[in-house]
């Protein structure tokens, strides 16, 4: 029963960090799959959400600026409204740069708010962190206080899925893959590319923005390490590449299944000998890595390819 | 209604179009000629805001226009065509005319999530209006169509069907004509009158087809090397010797 009642545990942990990470590919899919951004600083987006619902909301710190105790839901919306406005700074000045430039325009700018909250110890502890994240409902008895944080992931999961296949097949989506295909032709039908682009870019760098405080909220306490490439960036555009790009179905079952190879990679790579011991963090990067081109071979535009919408039907008889 | 004076675009050393000056009047359907390489594209880019010229004004309806960005030209009610259709290959022949008219409410994300009773109205007439436009051109039955598997000639077609999609005035036309069928081509000259009568569109078009230039316009301008070379009737263009040698090459002449 104890094995039965740790192994439940343990998948409610998968789903919750499986729900952080659809967010965050979700926000992806919105840059890349919608908009054609090659975002290559997820982590410096994520950790801004992470870390304004963590100085938010902990209880007064002498380490770090604080003591605001503000209601959870506010900090969520907070969360996004920094990491979109950081956004809006960055694509004022990067979003006219060609794809390439643009990844590295990002890397930097991911590095600078790592930097930032790295050295500002005054503020933010520099690289010790803020801990005591109040978590919500984690006065719960377990499992329940597990079962309804992850409740709270998912309905997040939701909403942000059901407002972007809106989008998507909305004019504005119809706009952002016209975008995609063909730029001139947009432009001469009088569309103002750069501002459905910052679009694109905000609304993206939003829900990365709050998948970064839940993320905050999950593991209690955040530290510069959270912006980290591999974790943060690299992982989730397997995630989306997997998946399905421009599909937000792809990008919430792709964020799933790899979280899951990812998380059970670790529990392999943890049986390996002591001598492996310390190359085990680099296998579990060859296994992804492994694992993108296998999937890739198989599923050359990901496991749920871009759909555009059905045609709508006639409103006259086929003439 | 459209005036350009002393247009400049230069390329670094290369002067694609030097104090290029001309006008079309508001009903016309004037014919832009030259040879290649002469600054007519180049032109019409500039007009169209899509490269800045590097001196000189564009004036539409009294106010000078250049270096505005496309959007803004469009919205003005300058809207073009191109040479190689850019069609959207990707999306139904139907997504590509239902893209174009300006201001939709579904284009604003927020209009999206709490106002879609303003959206879905909207698209309704978008999409009649699309129909419309492909019953015109008669390839309504192209409707469902991914654009990118049509032929070179239904690709213009839905060229012009993209300025039947806005509010404009004056419309451009990159060689509406080139490499399409000689039947297609009298549909399209057709097309382009019926477009004037019923639109009032006023129309600037380049072609090196002098069957259809000759048919359509009036006046016809005539560019070399950058520059205007003459304007008049399509008569007093044959018969101009300068013409000629600008076609043929100086010894010819």
């Amino acid at each position: 029963m104890d094995a039965l009642y740790g192994y439940s545990l343990y998948f409610i942990s998968l789903l919750t960090m499986g729900g952080i990470y659809a967010v965050l590919c979700l926000g992806l899919n919105v840059q890349w799959g919608f908009a054609g951004l090659f975002n290559a600083g997820i982590g410096g987006f994520f950790a801004i959400g992470a870390y304004v619902t963590a100085l938010l909301t902990t209880a007064p710190s002498a380490r770090h600026i604080g003591g605001f105790e503000i209601n959870t839901l506010v900090a969520y919306g907070l969360s996004m409204l920094a990491a979109g406005l950081v956004a809006w700074g960055v694509g004022k000045v990067c979003l006219r740069l060609r794809s390439d430039y643009l990844a590295i325009a990002t890397i930097g700018a991911a590095e600078v708010v790592r930097l930032i909250f790295k050295n500002e110890t005054d503020y933010t502890n520099g690289p010790r962190g803020v801990s005591a994240i109040p978590k919500p409902f984690e006065t719960l008895p377990e499992p329940w206080n597990h079962i309804a944080f992850l409740v709270i992931v998912l309905i997040a999961v939701a909403i942000a899925f059901w407002a972007l296949q809106i989008a998507q097949r909305a004019p504005w989506g119809r706009v952002m893959t016209a975008i995609r295909e063909n730029e001139p032709a947009v432009r001469a039908a009088g569309k103002d590319v750069e501002q459905f682009r910052m679009e694109g870019f905000v609304l993206g760098a939003m829900l990365m923005g709050l998948a970064g405080a839940f993320m905050a909220q999950y593991l209690k306490f955040v530290d510069p390490n959270l912006s980290d490439p591999l974790t943060a960036t690299f992982l989730v555009w397997v995630m989306l590449v997997v998946g399905g790009s421009a599909n937000n179905k792809g990008a919430v079952i792709g964020a799933v299944l790899i979280w899951t190879l990812w998380s059970a990679s670790e529990i392999v790579t943890g049986r390996l000998p002591d001598e492996w011991a310390v190359r085990t963090a680099y296998a579990r990067i060859f296994l992804i890595g492994l694992m993108l081109q296998v999937f890739l071979q198989k599923y050359p535009l990901g496991i749920f390819p871009e759909q555009r919408p059905r045609p709508p039907r006639s409103s006259r008889e086929s003439a | 209604m459209l005036a350009v004076e002393n247009l400049c675009k230069h390329f670094g050393g290369l002067q694609a179009v030097h104090n290029c000056s001309f006008s079309v009047a508001e009903g016309t359907i004037t014919g832009l000629i030259g040879p290649n390489g002469a600054g007519k594209t180049t032109t019409f880019n500039m007009i169209a805001g899509e490269l800045p010229p590097t001196s000189g004004k564009i004036l539409f309806e009294g106010q000078d226009i250049a270096g505005l960005p496309t959007h803004e030209m469009f919205h003005r009610g300058i809207v073009r065509t191109f040479q190689i259709p850019h069609e959207l290959a990707q999306m139904t022949v139907l997504e590509n005319l239902m893209l174009v008219p300006p201001a939709q409410p579904g284009e604003r994300l927020w209009s999206n999530w709490f106002s879609r009773a303003s959206v879905r109205s909207r698209e309704k007439s978008v999409m009649e209006q699309a129909e419309d436009a492909l019953e015109f051109l008669s390839i309504y039955h192209l409707r469902d169509e991914l654009a990118g598997n049509l032929s070179g000639g239904q690709k213009k077609l839905l060229e012009l069907g993209r300025t039947m999609m806005t509010n404009a005035k004056l419309v451009l036309l990159d060689e509406p004509g080139a490499g399409v069928n000689p039947t297609l081509v009298l549909k399209i000259r057709d097309m382009i009158l019926r477009l004037k009568e019923e639109r009032g569109y006023t129309f600037c078009l380049i072609e090196h087809d002098m069957d259809m230039i000759g048919a359509l316009c009036d006046p016809v301008i005539v560019m070399a090397e950058g520059a205007v070379l003459m304007e008049g009737s399509m008569d007093e263009v044959r018969s101009d010797p300068r013409v000629l040698d600008a076609y043929l090459g100086g010894e010819a002449a």
